[in-house]
């Protein structure tokens, strides 16, 4: 019954038993620390995207309220007013809004009534900036009052900055998020080291008699969860990728999920590096743990 | 030396083994024979004496220093020690393989070895599927692998019959013929007679009888 062995082709086999019970509850924690680290990238990322659109679409406009003066109708102080702010450098469009489009949009605050024609209502002209090098809402300003026209410039720009605001505090979340799974990632793996240490106390001993270094023994349980933490992290990943693929496929034709998370193909390829990140905290972990462990001993 | 807070185990102990001798270490059982080794390869601290290895305060020792002293030493077990998970060819590769050797410069001398000892075709196995002797013969094998300076054995023919263990003494007379020092805790008066080698006896702790007398080594 004597299997063939032949030591010519004989190759050292792992020093730590493979496969202790344990491992499987540490696999599952790492996968799903891994899970949520690539979800949050994900998001994150889409996120960043749908603010900075509506940040350009807010600063890609403002909005000329003119109140008519003097001799001028309304009509004709909302046509001069267009015509001085399409000659600022910087604006691409001004489109005065008539009496009826700044009726419906003052309905909700007057009723449907509407005001008395002869009323001298403020008219509306919406601008649209150049892109390359927008004209700003001072440059406009300006350019009304050297005009002679009173009116009020709206830029966006408290929107805009409120926006971007916003944006800060989800990135410095998202980045709080990523210290937080690293570090519990850390203290995961150094309380399976330490495990791993007092499991493998006879294991460990041995080698120490045979001559062999903290390095060498710390090596090992390095090795083994770097291993465990790259396998986990690529199985969390893979399902946030799956998860991520899954909502924006369910996006599709949903405008208001489309432009709250609009994940694009190249977002799925951020949590590729987490793995092999994962792994690189497991191995520092592993080590630095066995190192002070086995300097306490005996 | 004293285990924890239980009396002193090994008391008024002084010798000096030269470099390349070979010695016996007999006494009865719980005479603090194993105890006695367990200071030599660095497995217990002397609670108080002195104890130089290759000329070297042990005590003043540190703990970086420690592997390459062990390297140096090779050990039976009285218990074996062998790794339960890994294969006997695998065991006796562990001293070569932490000292850090290609698996090509020692994989044939391990084949040999193991032939030796009579487990040429129990390379696969694994420790728990060996006889009480199988183990014995390898643990001899994974000690000597290395070709230790100092060699300790803990009753290292205690499980093999009488024809095994003349074998293993020819080995072990081998290796001190090549230049190691050789320590053996035996009860087999049989054997050390046959030997006609020298043996320091231990009773109750105390050195009970020396062929030389050299205040060196007291722990
Ligand atoms: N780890 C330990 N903790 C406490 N006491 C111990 C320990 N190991 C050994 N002893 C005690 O020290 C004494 C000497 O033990 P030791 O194992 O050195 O004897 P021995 O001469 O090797 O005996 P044997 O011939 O049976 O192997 C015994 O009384 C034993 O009970
Ligand atoms: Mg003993």
């Amino acid at each position: 019954m004597s299997l063939a062995f032949d030591p010519q082709r004989w190759w050292p086999a792992p020093l730590l038993p493979k496969g202790d019970g344990r491992d499987w509850t540490l696999l599952f924690v790492v996968a799903a620390l891994s899970f949520l680290a690539s979800l949050a990238a994900v998001a994150g990322l889409a996120g960043q995207r749908a603010t900075l659109g509506w940040r350009t679409e807010l600063t890609g406009s403002a909005t000329v309220v003119v109140r008519p003066s003097g001799t001028d109708t309304p009509d004709e102080a909302a046509a001069r007013a267009e015509e001085v702010v399409a000659g600022v450098p910087g604006v691409a469009q001004a489109l005065p809004l008539d009496a009826a489009k700044t009726q419906a949009l003052l309905a909700p605050w007057i009723g449907p009534g509407g005001l008395p024609p002869d009323l001298p209502t403020p008219r509306l002209v919406a601008v649209q900036l150049d892109p390359t090098a927008p004209a700003s809402g001072a440059a406009i300003r300006q350019a009304l009052k050297a005009a002679g026209i009173d009116a009020d410039v709206d830029d966006h720009s408290r929107w805009a900055a409120q926006i971007m605001r916003a944006g800060l505090a989800v990135e410095i979340a998202g980045a709080a998020l990523f210290v937080l799974i690293v570090a519990v990632l850390g203290a995961v793996i150094a309380f399976a080291t330490r495990e791993g240490l007092a499991a493998r106390r006879e294991v460990v001993e041995a080698l120490h008699l045979a001559g062999a270094t903290d390095g060498f023994v710390a090596r090992l349980f390095q090795a083994r969860f770097a291993r465990a933490a790259a396998q986990a992290g690529l199985a969390g990943g893979a399902l946030a990728v799956l998860v991520a693929v899954f909502i924006k496929l369910a996006g599709t034709g949903d405008e208001q999920l489309t432009a709250l998370l609009p994940i694009a193909w190249t977002d799925l390829a951020a949590p590729a590096p987490f793995p092999l990140l994962g792994a690189l905290v497991a191995a520092v972990t592993a080590r630095l743990t066995a190192m002070s462990v086995l300097a306490g001993r005996p | 030396m004293r285990y924890g807070r239980e009396p002193e185990v090994l008391k008024d102990i002084s010798f000096e083994l030269p470099r390349g001798s070979f010695h016996f270490l007999t006494g009865p059982s719980g005479s603090g024979k194993s105890t006695l080794l367990k200071l030599i390869y660095l497995s217990e601290q002397a609670s108080r004496g002195r104890i130089e290895i290759f000329g070297q305060d042990i005590a003043l020792l540190k703990r970086k220093d420690r592997p390459l002293m062990r390297r140096r030493i090779g050990v039976v077990f009285q218990e074996f020690r062998l790794l339960d998970h890994l294969s006997v060819f695998d065991n006796a590769a562990l001293g070569p393989r932490i000292a850090g050797r290609r698996p090509a410069d020692y994989r044939s001398d391990i084949a040999d070895l193991l032939a030796w000892v009579g487990l040429g075709d129990r390379m696969h196995a694994m420790p728990p599927a060996l006889s009480g002797g199988e183990k014995q013969r390898l643990a001899i094998a994974r000690a000597v692998i290395n070709r230790p300076d100092i060699l300790l054995a803990d009753e290292p023919t205690g499980n093999v019959d009488e024809a095994m263990a003349v074998r293993i003494l020819r080995l072990f007379l081998e290796l001190n013929r090549v230049g190691a020092t050789v320590l053996i805790a035996s009860h087999d008066t049989d054997l050390v007679a046959r030997s006609g080698m020298p043996s320091l006896t231990l009773d109750a702790g105390r050195l009970a009888r020396a062929p030389r007398f050299d205040p060196v080594g007291e722990a």
